[in-house]
């Protein structure tokens, strides 16, 4: 995997003003990503994509295939056998997936500070904050405040994510085989 | 209503094939284990592409002369060996999975009638994962009978069942048999289930 600060580099040179994609943007629909929000959004979302998508496969995968086969002998088009049995299966695992992708969003650090930079109430993400707290004289106290909601917040996203992977319905058939 | 199987197919390095005709009953394949049985069954369901052949029930044509019907439209019903059922539906649901999306013409037993012909009333509002090994049987050969199936496919259905469980489920496939009279392939290699059950036997040897 790409280190952040290289991610972010490359969002800069697409995004930016002057960028393939950035310059469209702005002319055609008048938006811009650099230095907003939305452009740490974006950051924060193709960083945590990938162990999104990873995981989500993951889950679907775990889902017993053989029982889309009941389900088309039962008379279900392919699309429906998928709709109806595997996808309500694999949900869990799904939801998971993103509970996860939203704690890595949280400690985004790197591809954000390098794409949109550092900007209060703007694009300052959790441990960007830490980061600006340690730089202010006597900012021990918020750093450790800073410090302590992030250890919640990822216990928090870490519990929640195995709860749903464990109440999935247990795609396997339990009897027989 | 005949049923005209003659099928091939090759399998990694070794080739599974059968031809017979089933006539009305309960027609046993039977045979060791390993043998391509359940491949054959996967085959007529339209679970599994037979190389070669064709599979006819009466008149209508599911697989060859370039026909191959989709499972979905074989209207053949399928009770598996670990039943199968769909974990995240009640009881109910699962019955009436196949019966939804059965075209209305095409099914010919009503819910209620189901349910009592199997004695699953009981059962209705339980998940699968609570049901004993014989009752989840008897709820996967209500679901397959409520699709209207035309032909019944039973892959081993009484594998994972105890002696008297084995009993109570024989006497529901005998009904099935003799009372709704609808055909039946039945896949097994025990020779008393076959003695018991078959009105008739093919033998596949693999």
């Amino acid at each position: 995997m790409l280190p952040p600060v290289v991610t972010g580099w490359l969002l800069l040179i697409a995004f930016g003003p002057l960028g393939p994609i950035g310059s469209r943007l702005e002319s055609w629909f008048g938006v811009t990503l650099m230095f907003r929000w939305t452009g740490a959004a974006l950051a924060a979302a193709i960083m945590a994509l990938p162990l999104m998508v990873r995981a989500m496969r993951l889950s679907i995968e775990g889902v017993d295939r053989r029982l889309e086969g009941a389900a088309r002998t039962l008379g279900a088009s392919p699309w429906y056998s998928f709709w109806s049995v595997s996808l309500p299966l694999a949900l869990p695992g799904i939801l998971a997936a993103l509970v996860l992708g939203f704690a890595r969003s949280i400690g985004e650090f790197g591809a954000t500070i390098t794409f949109v930079s550092n900007i209060p109430d703007e694009t300052r993400t959790l441990p960007l904050a830490i980061y600006s707290a340690l730089q202010v004289p006597g900012g021990e106290a918020m750093v450790t405040r800073l410090a302590l909601l992030s250890v919640a917040l990822s216990l928090g996203a870490l519990i929640l994510s195995e709860y749903l992977v464990r109440h999935t319905h247990g795609g396997r058939a339990r009897h027989g085989d | 209503m005949a049923i005209d199987i003659d099928v091939a197919k090759r399998l990694g390095d070794r080739t599974i094939a059968a031809r017979f005709t089933a006539g009305p009953g309960l027609t046993a394949l039977f045979g060791p284990s390993g043998a391509g049985k359940t491949s054959i069954l996967n085959m007529v369901a339209g679970l599994l592409r037979p190389d070669r052949g064709h599979i006819r029930i009466g008149e209508r044509t599911l697989f060859g002369d370039a026909i191959d019907l989709p499972p979905e439209a074989r209207r053949v019903g399928y009770i598996f060996q670990d039943g199968r059922l769909f974990p995240h539906r009640r009881v109910r649901a699962n019955l009436l999975y196949g019966h939804h999306l059965a075209d209305p013409v095409d099914r010919w037993m009503g819910f209620d009638e189901a349910v009592a012909f199997l004695g699953i009333g009981a059962l209705l509002d339980r998940w699968p994962r609570t049901l004993s090994g014989g009752e989840a049987q008897r709820v996967a050969i209500g679901r397959a009978l409520l699709r209207g199936p035309e032909l019944l496919l039973m892959d081993e259905p009484l594998s994972s069942l105890d002696a008297a469980r084995r009993g109570d489920i024989m006497a529901v496939i005998e009904r099935i048999r003799d009372e709704l009279k609808l055909p039946i392939l039945y896949v097994s290699h025990d020779r008393a289930e076959v003695d018991r059950l078959a009105t008739q036997v093919v033998t596949i040897d693999g």
